[in-house]
């Protein structure tokens, strides 16, 4: 399709066009299933938990009144720097998913955190997940969870250019948060608004929640910055103040790792050295 | 699989449902949020499945902050209790990889556990795929499984409906071999939907509309009014009943299912309901 300015964009539509599959389904070999069928088995999202899990043993951390997932660089960096740099966290185990942006044949693993009291469970999620990675992400991590009185917090970024808004957004990173039904406490931010959605994992955990009951609350961050900066960082820090509080961390940043974050983003740059 | 919203399942038994097909345009879903939406339809579920791309947002047919809250998702399940009618709201596509078949048996599944008495598909087709025959007159077709035309034949019979013409794989070219096929181009998991439910002998029709991309609300309302003289779900053109704010939602509604096409159109539609309202 070309524009009013003449660039050809490609264009697809989002109706399926099933009639060549099934053609295609019909005369599919048996050579072609046992491909299909492999590389199925090689998408599969798989959690490993570390041993021993806990003092109870068993094939699942035991009980953890918080969940907190960080989605994308921006999430992901600020639960690095304000929280899991400080007090005391255990490595419990890992969600391992393989998909084509996954860098040469080794899985990308997502780390499960846990405090060393057992309030919470943090997995900062840096990689990509597929379209139809996203579901089987949710269950399989969803799945190894007791979800009885659980707490939910997704920390998800975004491109502010994507919120559609009648007034500007304006320079500085703004926070907006969507809940669940069974999610009784204010959120501290401005809800996103119709006619924006949200998409990827915090979709897809978002939705398990609202199915099950379960509270839970996103927060999700929409910046100009190309590279996360403290800036959008920051923007994030109201909404783990209660959970802070409950673990008895100060939440402030530590300084050295935001630094070293900074730097990678600014290496990048480098256009006019 | 169908979750319900509340501990106890609904009873749908003896219900109407009617669900779009993600197709060209997305008339389908455009009506059924018109549908929704003009009837103050109670949700009661969702479809939990890993065939539809996942996406979540507030209450697109929101009226004032007591019913803003909680997540929205890809599949959801309306009903009127009153009016025996069920909707199915499906707000993103089907993923591509080997899903689409999978996804048609979730939904016959569901539809032949549910018990409806019949189930009604409001789709579209690509208006530059029509042939010589489908050019001229209306652009609005069906089709009906054999179970629903035992149902519906003096109905459809009266209504005078155009019947989707089935058309020559190669046209143009004489074979004796090639039998003429039913081709929805555009049109999503229709076709498939359809054969499976024939299969099943479930009682479905489809109702079709060819149109292209663009401002497809004029659309939804040509479809919806179509569907309205067969099942008189009100006893006036829908755009009459239509108030602004309902209007809006739909508009809002709409953008929401756009996800992997996130189209200027969406926001030329919202500035369109603007300047209309």
């Amino acid at each position: 399709m070309a524009t009013f300015f003449g660039e050809v964009l490609s264009v697809f539509s989002r109706a399926v066009e099933e009639d060549e599959e099934d053609e295609e389904g019909e005369e599919e070999e048996e050579e072609d299933r046992d491909i299909l069928r492999a590389l199925e088995d090689k998408r599969q999202v798989r959690v490993r938990w570390s041993s021993p899990l806990s003092p109870g043993g068993g094939d699942r951390p035991s009980r953890c009144p918080h969940l907190l997932l960080a989605v994308g660089h921006a999430a992901s960096r600020f639960v690095s720097v304000y929280l899991l740099s400080r007090g005391h966290w255990d490595t419990v185990g890992q969600v391992c998913l393989w998909n084509e942006r996954t860098v040469g044949s080794k899985e990308a693993a997502c780390v499960l955190h846990r405090d060393k009291d057992n309030n919470v469970l943090v997995c900062p999620v840096d990689c990509f997940v597929a379209e139809d990675q996203l579901f089987q992400w949710t269950e399989q991590v969803m799945g190894c969870v007791d979800t009885t009185g659980l707490q939910v917090t997704v920390l998800s970024d975004c491109p502010a250019a994507e919120y559609r808004t009648a007034e500007p957004l304006g320079p500085a990173p703004v926070l907006r948060s969507l809940h669940t039904s069974s999610h009784k406490e204010a959120p501290c931010c401005p809800p996103v608004e119709q006619p924006n959605l949200v998409t990827g994992l915090p979709a897809a955990v978002l939705s398990f929640c609202q199915l099950h009951h379960i509270s839970a609350v996103l927060y999700q961050c929409y910046s100009d910055e190309r590279c996360p900066d403290s800036s959008s960082m920051e923007v994030f820090r109201p909404a783990l103040t209660r959970l802070a509080k409950t673990l008895g961390l100060d939440l402030s940043p530590n300084v050295d790792q935001l630094r070293k974050y900074i730097s990678q983003a600014s290496v990048q740059s480098n256009l006019y050295i | 699989m169908f979750v319900p919203s509340q501990k106890s399942p609904p009873d749908l038994k003896g219900f109407t449902l009617i669900m779009p097909v993600v197709a060209v345009g997305n008339v389908g879903q455009l009506a059924v949020d018109l549908i929704i939406s003009t009837f103050n339809m109670d949700r009661v579920g969702h479809i939990h499945t890993d065939c539809l791309i996942p996406m979540a947002g507030s209450n697109p047919y929101s009226t004032g902050k007591e019913d803003a809250d909680g997540v929205h998702t890809a599949a959801e399940v309306y009903i009127s209790r009153g009016m025996k009618l069920a909707v199915l709201q499906i707000r993103s596509p089907v993923i591509q990889v080997q899903k689409t078949k999978k996804f048609r048996q979730v939904l016959v599944s569901w539809m032949k556990a549910s018990g409806f008495s019949r189930t009604i598909v409001l789709s579209s087709s690509q208006a530059y795929q029509r042939d010589d025959r489908q050019l001229q007159g209306s652009p609005l077709r069906y089709l009906v499984t054999p179970s629903m035309l035992k149902l519906s034949e003096g109905a459809l019979k009266e209504l005078g409906w155009l019947e989707m013409e089935k058309v020559q794989a190669f046209p143009g070219v004489t074979d004796g071999n090639s039998e003429p096929r039913l081709y929805i181009p555009g049109g999503g998991i229709t076709k498939g939907l359809y054969t499976d439910s024939c299969a099943e002998d479930l009682p479905l029709a489809v109702l079709l509309l060819f149109c292209s991309e663009g401002d497809n609300i004029p659309d939804a309302f040509t479809i919806i009014n179509h569907l309205n003289s067969w099942l008189h779900l009100l006893d006036y053109p829908v755009s009459r009943f239509v108030k602004q704010h309902v209007f809006h939602k739909l508009v809002s509604a709409f953008v929401q299912f756009n996800i992997q096409e996130i189209t200027p159109k969406c926001m030329l539609m919202v500035n369109m309901a603007d300047s209309f309202l």
